[in-house]
């Protein structure tokens, strides 16, 4: 059953749902964030409305850098006014940023530590008709192995907006993967997000089976966590919205207690969060996993619908996998 | 700032040599490094921490310091030896460059050394930082700001993509706080700049991107003092020093050899000086140098 700690929407389930891209609420959270901290700048490559920048450019302007389309010399721009105490956001799609600009990334604001937020937008195969060179599958991987770097999945559109507030107020690094398409808004002001904890949205004793996901993927989890609960599975999910630092506390626990483990991700199956958690408990606590995503391949154009189905990840493609692997 | 005598001029020359000594004995002491564009830009790192620049090395992070940012991190000797003589820690620190658990990283890590304004080594992103830092500093302060940041860069590094994204945004921005100063020394690691990805018409490249370019000889003392003054007095464009650079200047042995780019005394071409004397050769001509100018201040003290 739903956590009711979770404090999601009163009818999660419903055929009607009101749905919201996690770049809006980027947009929102940018300027709710910069209206409190006035050291709280943005820069974007051209990309302005695409990435929500614009709410932000509007309001002020004056603390709104456009650099053109200049991935690369951007995330050094924003370095060089993190150093002079300013709290930059830069925004593009994530296959630029951090895709083209990631040795900029490393060297000139995680190794620098310098106190910069890296917001990709148009992340995995929701992109949809534009294509595999515009859908980021690999950003989680290529982030999460940069010491210094905060990453941060939101699973919808109003976690996009806290995680934002919440980045603003992390001094370091920190890497917000965002998504072009809209999906379900599935949390409330309510639920809570705080930066570096896992939450458990659906919850039952002794599972035969946890789920761990991120991002706006998680909404399929859990209507296929309610297929199963009734069909008489015992299911868990949680949600890991921290890729780095990972909640190895809560993830450990639930894997103790879970008999078979699965993790979801619009990305990579390497690389990702089914890496990251399959090192923690290869370590800690070893299991079989069952890791679903992109297999070792690129995207291509189609509707968001088809490439999700295409890929195994749709809600018929995750309920599939994980109904035989716990057979 | 003030003009410069000439016994000021020649104490400024004097200690040059002495960095450029200790250029030569931390780069023997660490057994790799890079040479050549150390040496160049010791009058360039002179005129600036000795003259030019409003920084304090008792108080590094003191608010309204200008900022040096080095872009072509591999030329950190010239950078440590120059702050360890102007105070901001021990000089014999410089020996341990390059090795386990030094603050002095073979290429600057800026956590690690306090009054280092960035971490550089890959190419081409010290300029984007500098256009980052006075963009922060003109959205604070205005277009009266009288805090400046001087980014050094290498000729060859100018291959780099990423150096022309910032050159027009710093063009679009009109950012006359920004003083960039290319080494113009026409070497890189392969070979002569112009053999490896020719840069003329450099200063035309610049006024393209709505530049104010400066070019003058990057070892005249009186002339480096004063090219800054000048680049302080434009108003509504960046400024760039292309600064023509012997590589090696001090060391006549060594002088002009591209060779001598990513080699360090002991390790270096041995058409001219054997490997195993190239550090007493070097200290020997460094110290030949060294009497020329005490003469000329003798010289002047008797006028």
């Amino acid at each position: 059953m739903l956590n009711k700690d979770s404090h999601f929407i009163k009818d999660i389930f419903a055929k009607e749902i009101k749905e919201e891209a996690t770049r809006v609420g980027y947009g929102k959270g940018l300027l709710e964030a910069g209206e409190k901290n006035k050291n709280i700048v943005a820069l974007c490559a051209d990309l302005t409305e695409s990435t929500s920048t614009h709410l932000f450019a509007k309001k002020f302007p004056h603390r709104f850098v456009q650099v053109g389309i200049t991935e690369q010399s951007m995330a050094s721009v924003a370095s060089g006014m993190a150093a002079m105490g300013k709290v930059p956001f830069f925004s593009s799609y994530a296959m630029f940023s951090p895709g083209r600009n990631w040795e900029q990334i490393r060297t000139t604001i995680c190794y620098n530590d310098v106190n910069a937020k890296i917001i990709g937008s148009h992340s995995g195969v929701s992109v949809g008709p534009d294509g595999a060179t515009h859908q980021a599958l690999e950003d989680i991987a290529i982030t999460r192995v940069i010491p210094n770097m905060t990453v941060i999945v939101p699973s919808d559109s109003e976690a996009a907006r806290k995680a934002t507030i919440k980045a603003a107020e992390h001094n370091g690094p920190v890497y917000i993967r965002l998504a072009r398409e809209k999906t379900p808004l599935i949390t409330t002001e309510k639920t809570p997000f705080e930066i570096g904890k896992a939450y458990p949205v659906w919850v039952t004793e002794k599972p035969d089976v946890t789920i761990f996901s991120c991002g706006d993927i998680l909404f399929n989890v859990l209507r296929v966590a309610k297929t199963l609960t009734e069909k008489n599975k015992k299911v868990t999910v949680v949600n890991v919205p921290t890729i780095k630092p990972l909640d190895t506390k809560t993830i450990i626990e639930h894997a103790k207690n879970s008999q078979k483990i699965v993790t979801v991700e619009e990305h990579q199956r390497s690389g990702g969060l089914g890496s990251a958690i399959s090192e923690v408990l290869s370590e800690s606590c070893p299991k079989q996993i069952l890791r679903l995503g992109v297999d070792d391949s690129f995207g291509e154009s189609g509707t968001p619908t088809e490439l999700f189905k295409h890929h195994g990840i749709d809600y018929d493609g995750i309920l599939a996998s994980v109904e035989k692997y716990i057979k | 700032m003030i003009s410069l005598t000439d016994r000021k001029i020649a104490d400024l020359e004097l200690k040059a040599n002495d960095i450029r000594v200790s250029i030569i004995e931390s780069l023997a002491a660490a057994g790799s490094g890079h040479t050549a564009g150390s040496l160049g830009m010791a009058d360039v790192f002179t005129v600036l921490y000795f003259a030019v620049m409003n920084h304090d090395p008792k108080k590094p992070n003191k608010e309204d310091r200008d900022r040096l940012i080095l872009s072509n991190g591999h030329i950190a000797p010239v950078l440590y030896s120059t702050m360890a003589h102007a105070g901001y820690f021990p000089v014999k620190e410089l020996l341990t460059l390059r090795k386990f658990g030094s603050r002095l990283q073979g290429h600057p890590h800026r956590t690690s050394l306090p009054g280092l304004e960035t971490s550089s080594g890959p190419l081409g992103s010290g300029l984007s930082q500098a256009v980052g830092m006075t963009i922060a500093e003109e959205m604070d302060a205005g277009e009266i700001s009288n805090k400046f940041f001087y980014c050094l860069l290498g000729d060859g590094e100018l291959n780099e993509g990423q150096n022309w994204e910032a050159i027009m945004l710093a063009g679009k921005k009109r950012l006359h706080n920004l003083i960039a100063v290319v080494d113009r020394n026409n070497i890189q690691i392969d070979g002569n700049t112009e053999d490896i990805m020719p840069l003329e018409p450099l200063r035309e490249k610049f006024l393209a991107f709505n530049w104010h370019v400066i070019e003058m000889d990057g070892h005249n003392m009186r002339g480096l003092y004063q090219a800054f003054l000048d680049a302080q007095s434009v108003a509504e464009k960046p400024i760039v020093i292309i600064a023509h650079t012997i590589p090696s200047k001090g060391v006549l042995s060594f002088q002009r050899d591209y060779r001598w780019h990513g080699a360090p005394p002991g390790k270096g071409p041995e058409d001219r000086v054997k490997k195993d004397k190239q550090k007493e050769v070097a200290l020997k001509e460094l110290k030949e140098v060294r009497g020329e100018i005490e003469e000329k201040i003798k010289n002047l003290n008797k006028e």
